[in-house]
């Protein structure tokens, strides 16, 4: 049960004629969440905002998707507690939308909900042999390496095999690379999962294989993590020196982005600096370009589990717009491996009672003012509900593009409060129950609501666990853990 | 030195981020600063509204030479990167 003191302040709103604070609940605390937050208090000095998460802990990628070597990236948290600090926010966890609460109750208790829950599914190959075991998709892969509730009973096998094969060349698939890569000793003093930390001492990978079916040109990754990890100590790194040449086609895309032409650079001087060979018990890494998974093998001796991705080779087709596309050649290899992690792209989920555009995998909408169809009909809106982040955006970019994400957003809320377009014309309605009545009902329906002052006792025993081991914090990694600390 | 305003730092000056992109205004000024780091040219990557002029702005250190120097901060939602969004080149 979540106790609050409830301490009622209302402000005069200065930038609306209601004498009624703006009500305003977020659902999700990742930096979308937290940047909507941010913006608008500040732009409506009378609001009262909720952000409300599934999860008893906020911060949702920056606590379980930056990986535990990038301690700097996370310093964002630091900031965002700021805000919930300042009084005028809640954090409130342990609440799922569509299960606690519905979108149609959180949108009459509220006259603004922006939605910012982000992308936890995946885009799938749609190719035979996906389902075997020993593949995972790179989401999953790093909910356990950070912790993540969701991602604990995952146990991928590291210990039957050699090689892992991971398909995409984005940050996250360097992540995964590196994580599976690195010494472990170098791991043991980051708040990286202690499951996982077990697992990679005792894993026999040696070999990982980043595939791209695109070349180096239109690589996904970005030069700060791709510097990082081809500058780990006694790496074998292997790049085809053929699959370097370019086409006029690639010289234009590099010269038209600074990032792929650094990229490109990077990977060119990887490619002739070092041996020729690995030497004797050298971990090994190989980017292997121009090559797209046409199924999964299954093992002779373990059936059900796979034992290599068949793959086809492909060349690059110009489709306009400086843009190239990968084309099959007919031409196939194969790449044996123990375990394939997809690293594909994530991919968001709908709930009931919101306008989603499957094929896109985002909600419909014009500056983050939700659509209430696929149409692209920009006059039809959902009054009084908001996008940010990727659930607006679809998955991609950093924590900083949710910035200039959540400017948008709020703007086009600040537009309609001003303009008085929010619930229903007549002022008689304008009072909206809020954060008392989210509470209420939710306690009706025995949520365990988790406070911030809940998050913070989890933080605390995190970082004293940490202590003991020498790491910023041992995460728990159990829902019953999290709930129990989080009232104790 | 007058300052109004505040620029964000998400990553509080550790060349995690690019939240701090500032846009050195006059090129006798950005001429006088010590060229970025590898570091920070991968941070500058990632910056919205990226100009030949564009620094980190955790990485400018005041001194008495650069008195006077103007700094532009880009318009968030003018320069706001759509997927599929090209730089210009420079």
């Amino acid at each position: 049960m979540a106790i609050f003191g409830a301490k009622q302040v209302l402000w005069r709103s200065f930038t609306t004629v209601a004498s009624h604070p703006l009500r305003v609940c977020i659902v999700g605390s990742g930096p979308a969440g937290f940047y909507t937050a941010e913006k608008i208090l500040k732009r409506h000095q009378g609001s009262q905002v909720d952000i409300i998460d599934r999860l008893p802990t906020p911060y949702g990628l920056v606590r379980s998707g930056v990986a535990p070597d990038h301690p700097e990236t996370k310093n964002v948290i630091n900031q965002f507690s700021r805000v919930v600090q300042s009084g005028r926010c809640s954090f409130l966890g342990n609440i799922a939308l569509g299960s606690s609460i519905s979108l149609e109750e959180l949108r009459e208790l509220y006259h603004v909900v922006v939605l910012a829950y982000g992308a936890e599914s995946d885009r799938v190959l749609g190719i035979p042999g996906e389902d075997l075991k020993g593949i995972h998709s790179a989401r999953e892969f790093v909910w356990w390496y950070n912790g993540h509730p969701d991602g604990r009973n995952l146990d991928p096998d590291l210990k039957s095999t050699d090689t892992a094969v991971i398909l995409g060349q984005g940050n996250v698939a360097l992540d995964v690379a590196r994580i599976l890569l690195r010494r472990t000793s170098e791991l043991a003093a980051t708040d990286i999962a202690s499951h996982a930390l077990t697992a990679l001492e005792q894993s026999s990978i040696r070999k990982v294989y980043l595939v791209g079916r695109r070349g180096p040109v239109q690589a996904a990754c970005t030069a700060k993590e791709l510097r990082e990890v081809l500058g780990i100590k006694d790496l074998y790194i292997h790049i085809k020196e053929a699959d370097l040449k370019t086409t006029p086609a690639d010289e234009e895309e590099m010269k038209s982005s600074r990032i792929h032409k650094r990229i490109y650079e990077l990977l060119s001087k990887a490619a002739t600096a070092g041996p020729s060979q690995p030497s004797s018990g050298q971990r090994e890494l190989h980017f292997v370009f121009f090559r797209q998974p046409d199924r999964f093998l299954e093992s002779h001796d373990r059936k059900g589990y796979v034992s290599g991705v068949h793959l086809e080779k492909t060349a690059l087709k110009g489709v306009g717009s400086g843009k190239q596309i990968a084309i099959g050649t007919g031409q196939f290899e194969n790449l044996s491996c123990g375990i394939a992690l997809k690293s594909i792209g994530y991919k968001s989920v709908p709930v009931d009672g919101l306008p989603f555009d499957n094929q896109k995998g985002v909600v419909p909408n014009v500056k983050g003012r939700v659509l209430s169809d696929n149409s692209g009909d920009p006059t039809s809106v959902e009054n009084g509900l908001y996008v940010c982040g990727w659930l607006k955006r679809g998955p991609t970019g950093i924590i900083g593009t949710n910035l200039y994400c959540a400017e948008e957003t709020v703007a086009s809320v600040s537009e309609d409060v001003e303009q008085g377009v929010l619930g229903a014309a007549t002022e008689s309605n304008w009072p909206k129950p809020g954060r008392e009545g989210l509470l209420r009902i939710l306690e009706d329906r025995k949520v365990r609501v988790v406070p911030f002052s809940g998050w913070e006792r989890i933080d605390k025993e995190e970082k004293r666990l940490g202590s003991l081991r020498n790491k910023p914090r041992e995460k728990m990694t159990t829902w019953e853990e999290l709930l129990k600390a989080a009232s104790e | 030195m007058s300052v109004c305003t505040v620029i964000a730092g998400a990553c509080e000056g550790s060349l995690a981020c690019s939240t701090c992109h500032v846009i050195v205004m006059d090129m006798e000024y950005y001429t006088k600063l010590e060229d970025p780091s590898d570091e920070e040219n991968d941070m500058l990557d990632l910056a919205f509204g990226l100009t030949e002029t564009s620094r980190l702005g955790c990485q400018i250190i005041a001194r008495p030479e650069l008195d006077g120097i103007r700094l532009a901060i880009p318009a968030a939602t003018r320069n706001f990167a759509v997927d599929g969004y090209v730089p210009k080149p420079h």
